[in-house]
Protein backbone atom coordinates (compact mmCIF):
# COMPACT_ATOMS: atom_id res chain seq x y z
CA UNK A 1 0.00 0.00 0.00
CA UNK A 2 1.39 3.42 -0.97
CA UNK A 3 2.72 5.51 1.92
CA UNK A 4 1.97 9.00 0.70
CA UNK A 5 -1.70 9.98 0.77
CA UNK A 6 -1.62 11.95 -2.45
CA UNK A 7 -5.41 12.37 -2.89
CA UNK A 8 -5.64 14.08 0.48
CA UNK A 9 -2.96 16.62 -0.32
CA UNK A 10 -4.02 17.10 -3.94
CA UNK A 11 -7.53 17.76 -2.69
CA UNK A 12 -6.29 20.33 -0.20
CA UNK A 13 -4.17 22.07 -2.83
CA UNK A 14 -7.07 22.14 -5.25
CA UNK A 15 -9.25 23.62 -2.49
CA UNK A 16 -6.81 26.49 -2.09
CA UNK A 17 -6.66 26.97 -5.87
CA UNK A 18 -10.46 26.89 -6.05
CA UNK A 19 -10.67 29.74 -3.56
CA UNK A 20 -7.82 31.98 -4.68
CA UNK A 21 -8.37 31.61 -8.42
CA UNK A 22 -11.66 33.44 -8.13
CA UNK A 23 -10.08 36.64 -6.83
CA UNK A 24 -6.95 36.29 -8.98
CA UNK A 25 -8.51 35.24 -12.27
CA UNK A 26 -12.19 34.38 -12.62
CA UNK A 27 -13.33 37.71 -11.22
CA UNK A 28 -12.20 39.35 -14.48
CA UNK A 29 -14.85 37.63 -16.58
CA UNK A 30 -18.54 38.39 -15.97
CA UNK A 31 -19.59 34.86 -16.91
CA UNK A 32 -17.52 33.37 -14.08
CA UNK A 33 -17.78 36.32 -11.69
CA UNK A 34 -21.52 36.87 -11.33
CA UNK A 35 -21.98 33.27 -10.25
CA UNK A 36 -18.73 31.44 -9.41
CA UNK A 37 -19.67 28.16 -11.09
CA UNK A 38 -16.06 27.48 -12.20
CA UNK A 39 -14.83 27.71 -8.62
CA UNK A 40 -17.68 25.64 -7.26
CA UNK A 41 -16.70 22.94 -9.79
CA UNK A 42 -13.11 23.07 -8.57
CA UNK A 43 -14.33 22.78 -4.96
CA UNK A 44 -16.35 19.74 -5.96
CA UNK A 45 -13.34 18.06 -7.56
CA UNK A 46 -11.26 18.95 -4.52
CA UNK A 47 -13.90 17.45 -2.23
CA UNK A 48 -13.85 14.18 -4.19
CA UNK A 49 -10.07 14.01 -3.80
CA UNK A 50 -10.26 14.78 -0.09
CA UNK A 51 -12.86 12.04 0.39
CA UNK A 52 -10.53 9.62 -1.42
CA UNK A 53 -7.81 10.77 0.96
CA UNK A 54 -9.97 10.17 4.02
CA UNK A 55 -10.79 6.67 2.88
CA UNK A 56 -7.10 5.97 2.40
CA UNK A 57 -6.20 7.39 5.78
CA UNK A 58 -8.82 5.34 7.57
CA UNK A 59 -7.96 2.12 5.70
CA UNK A 60 -6.78 -0.75 7.82
CA UNK A 61 -3.41 -1.24 6.18
CA UNK A 62 -1.86 2.16 6.95
CA UNK A 63 1.71 2.04 8.29
CA UNK A 64 0.85 4.66 10.94
CA UNK A 65 -2.92 4.41 11.43
CA UNK A 66 -3.36 7.04 14.15
CA UNK A 67 -1.15 9.60 12.49
CA UNK A 68 -2.88 9.08 9.14
CA UNK A 69 -6.30 9.69 10.70
CA UNK A 70 -5.20 12.78 12.60
CA UNK A 71 -3.51 14.35 9.58
CA UNK A 72 -6.47 13.53 7.33
CA UNK A 73 -8.91 15.02 9.83
CA UNK A 74 -6.95 18.24 10.13
CA UNK A 75 -6.48 18.65 6.37
CA UNK A 76 -10.15 17.93 5.76
CA UNK A 77 -11.21 20.49 8.37
CA UNK A 78 -8.95 23.11 6.81
CA UNK A 79 -10.39 22.36 3.37
CA UNK A 80 -13.92 22.74 4.68
CA UNK A 81 -12.97 26.05 6.33
CA UNK A 82 -11.48 27.39 3.08
CA UNK A 83 -14.62 26.42 1.19
CA UNK A 84 -16.84 27.95 3.87
CA UNK A 85 -14.85 31.19 3.76
CA UNK A 86 -15.29 31.35 -0.01
CA UNK A 87 -19.04 30.72 0.18
CA UNK A 88 -19.33 33.42 2.84
CA UNK A 89 -17.23 35.97 0.94
CA UNK A 90 -19.13 35.59 -2.32
CA UNK A 91 -22.71 34.84 -1.35
CA UNK A 92 -23.05 36.56 2.00
CA UNK A 93 -20.46 39.30 2.50
CA UNK A 94 -20.98 40.45 -1.08
CA UNK A 95 -24.47 41.50 -0.03
CA UNK A 96 -23.27 43.65 2.86
CA UNK A 97 -24.10 46.84 0.99
CA UNK A 98 -25.92 49.92 2.31
CA UNK A 99 -29.54 50.31 1.09
CA UNK A 100 -28.88 53.68 -0.64
CA UNK A 101 -32.59 54.48 -0.65
CA UNK A 102 -31.77 58.16 -1.03
CA UNK A 103 -29.98 57.66 -4.34
CA UNK A 104 -31.50 59.42 -7.39
CA UNK A 105 -34.43 57.52 -8.89
CA UNK A 106 -35.40 57.11 -12.54
CA UNK A 107 -37.01 60.34 -13.67
CA UNK A 108 -35.17 62.52 -11.13
CA UNK A 109 -32.51 65.05 -11.98
CA UNK A 110 -29.17 64.10 -10.48
CA UNK A 111 -27.41 66.54 -8.13
CA UNK A 112 -24.90 68.86 -9.78
CA UNK A 113 -21.25 68.52 -8.88
CA UNK A 114 -17.74 69.62 -9.83
CA UNK A 115 -14.87 67.20 -9.29
CA UNK A 116 -11.25 66.92 -10.32
CA UNK A 117 -10.39 64.56 -13.18
CA UNK A 118 -7.25 62.40 -13.38
CA UNK A 119 -5.21 65.38 -14.60
CA UNK A 120 -6.37 67.68 -11.83
CA UNK A 121 -8.72 69.61 -14.10
CA UNK A 122 -12.03 70.64 -12.50
CA UNK A 123 -14.98 69.13 -14.40
CA UNK A 124 -18.66 69.85 -13.77
CA UNK A 125 -21.63 67.57 -14.48
CA UNK A 126 -22.89 70.27 -16.84
CA UNK A 127 -19.70 69.98 -18.89
CA UNK A 128 -19.99 66.19 -18.95
CA UNK A 129 -23.51 66.36 -20.40
CA UNK A 130 -22.69 69.06 -22.94
CA UNK A 131 -19.09 68.62 -24.16
CA UNK A 132 -19.11 66.68 -27.44
CA UNK A 133 -18.56 62.93 -27.65
CA UNK A 134 -17.06 61.84 -30.97
CA UNK A 135 -17.70 65.34 -32.33
CA UNK A 136 -21.42 65.24 -31.52
CA UNK A 137 -23.59 66.41 -28.63
CA UNK A 138 -23.76 63.64 -26.02
CA UNK A 139 -26.98 61.66 -25.71
CA UNK A 140 -26.17 60.87 -22.13
CA UNK A 141 -23.63 60.16 -19.45
CA UNK A 142 -23.05 56.91 -17.62
CA UNK A 143 -21.99 57.69 -14.05
CA UNK A 144 -20.13 54.67 -12.68
CA UNK A 145 -19.50 54.88 -8.95
CA UNK A 146 -16.92 52.31 -7.88
CA UNK A 147 -15.21 51.32 -4.65
CA UNK A 148 -11.75 52.40 -5.69
CA UNK A 149 -8.57 50.61 -6.65
CA UNK A 150 -6.60 49.22 -3.72
CA UNK B 1 -15.57 51.90 -25.06
CA UNK B 2 -15.79 52.63 -28.78
CA UNK B 3 -19.39 51.42 -28.78
CA UNK B 4 -20.25 53.82 -25.95
CA UNK B 5 -18.78 56.71 -27.95
CA UNK B 6 -20.71 55.65 -31.03
CA UNK B 7 -23.90 55.55 -28.99
CA UNK B 8 -23.14 59.10 -27.82
CA UNK B 9 -22.71 58.02 -24.20
CA UNK B 10 -19.90 59.43 -22.10
CA UNK B 11 -18.81 56.96 -19.39
CA UNK B 12 -17.60 58.69 -16.22
CA UNK B 13 -16.09 56.74 -13.33
CA UNK B 14 -16.16 58.23 -9.82
CA UNK B 15 -14.50 57.01 -6.62
CA UNK B 16 -12.65 58.35 -3.58
CA UNK B 17 -9.31 57.56 -5.24
CA UNK B 18 -6.97 60.51 -5.74
CA UNK B 19 -6.06 61.64 -9.28
CA UNK B 20 -2.60 60.03 -8.82
CA UNK B 21 -4.03 56.61 -8.00
CA UNK B 22 -6.52 56.97 -10.83
CA UNK B 23 -3.80 57.86 -13.35
CA UNK B 24 -2.01 54.68 -12.28
CA UNK B 25 -5.14 52.59 -12.78
CA UNK B 26 -5.85 54.17 -16.16
CA UNK B 27 -2.31 53.51 -17.32
CA UNK B 28 -2.26 49.89 -16.12
CA UNK B 29 -5.69 49.03 -17.50
CA UNK B 30 -5.48 51.18 -20.62
CA UNK B 31 -8.62 53.16 -19.81
CA UNK B 32 -9.11 56.44 -21.66
CA UNK B 33 -12.52 57.60 -20.47
CA UNK B 34 -13.15 60.20 -17.77
CA UNK B 35 -12.28 59.38 -14.16
CA UNK B 36 -13.24 61.79 -11.37
CA UNK B 37 -11.92 62.00 -7.81
CA UNK B 38 -14.22 62.49 -4.83
CA UNK B 39 -11.67 62.13 -1.99
CA UNK B 40 -13.98 63.20 0.84
CA UNK B 41 -16.92 61.25 -0.60
CA UNK B 42 -18.95 64.49 -0.72
CA UNK B 43 -20.65 63.75 -4.04
CA UNK B 44 -20.92 60.08 -3.07
CA UNK B 45 -22.74 61.18 0.07
CA UNK B 46 -25.04 63.49 -1.87
CA UNK B 47 -26.02 60.51 -4.04
CA UNK B 48 -26.51 58.36 -0.90
CA UNK B 49 -23.93 55.84 -2.06
CA UNK B 50 -21.62 55.86 0.95
CA UNK B 51 -20.35 52.51 2.15
CA UNK B 52 -19.04 53.57 5.54
CA UNK B 53 -15.70 52.14 6.63
CA UNK B 54 -15.51 49.67 3.76
CA UNK B 55 -12.37 51.11 2.23
CA UNK B 56 -8.70 50.76 3.05
CA UNK B 57 -8.00 51.69 6.70
CA UNK B 58 -11.72 52.02 7.36
CA UNK B 59 -12.17 54.79 4.85
CA UNK B 60 -15.65 55.69 3.57
CA UNK B 61 -16.02 54.65 -0.05
CA UNK B 62 -18.77 54.40 -2.65
CA UNK B 63 -20.88 51.27 -2.97
CA UNK B 64 -20.98 50.20 -6.64
CA UNK B 65 -23.73 51.96 -8.60
CA UNK B 66 -24.38 53.05 -12.17
CA UNK B 67 -26.67 55.83 -13.38
CA UNK B 68 -27.48 56.40 -17.04
CA UNK B 69 -28.51 60.05 -17.33
CA UNK B 70 -29.66 61.90 -20.42
CA UNK B 71 -28.38 65.26 -21.66
CA UNK B 72 -30.71 67.13 -19.26
CA UNK B 73 -29.26 65.29 -16.27
CA UNK B 74 -32.36 63.14 -15.72
CA UNK B 75 -31.88 59.55 -14.58
CA UNK B 76 -33.05 57.04 -17.19
CA UNK B 77 -31.63 53.83 -15.74
CA UNK B 78 -30.04 52.76 -12.46
CA UNK B 79 -28.07 49.72 -11.44
CA UNK B 80 -27.81 49.30 -7.67
CA UNK B 81 -26.54 45.76 -7.45
CA UNK B 82 -27.53 43.75 -4.35
CA UNK B 83 -24.36 41.73 -4.45
CA UNK B 84 -21.00 43.43 -4.78
CA UNK B 85 -19.68 40.66 -7.06
CA UNK B 86 -22.49 41.01 -9.62
CA UNK B 87 -21.95 43.93 -12.00
CA UNK B 88 -23.91 45.43 -14.89
CA UNK B 89 -22.55 44.30 -18.22
CA UNK B 90 -21.66 46.88 -20.91
CA UNK B 91 -24.11 45.24 -23.36
CA UNK B 92 -27.01 45.78 -20.94
CA UNK B 93 -26.11 49.44 -20.51
CA UNK B 94 -25.81 49.98 -24.28
CA UNK B 95 -29.26 48.46 -24.71
CA UNK B 96 -30.66 51.02 -22.27
CA UNK B 97 -28.67 53.79 -23.95
CA UNK B 98 -30.42 53.09 -27.26
CA UNK B 99 -33.67 54.20 -25.67
CA UNK B 100 -32.35 57.72 -25.12
CA UNK B 101 -33.65 60.43 -27.49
Amino acid sequence: MRRFNWPLWAGFLLTLIAAFSYFAFFVNFPVTRDFPWANLLLFLLAALLVVMGIRRAFARDRAHPTRSKVVASIVTTLSVLVCAFFIFAIFIAGRFLPPSTGAPHVGQKVPEFTLSDANGRQVSLNQLTSEPVDGKAPKGVLLVFYRGWW
Amino acid sequence: MASFNQAGIRPVAISVDSPEVTRDLMRKAGYTFTFLSDPNAEVIRRYDLVHAGAGENGRDIARPAEFLIDATGTVRWINLTENYWVRARPEDVLDKAKLLP
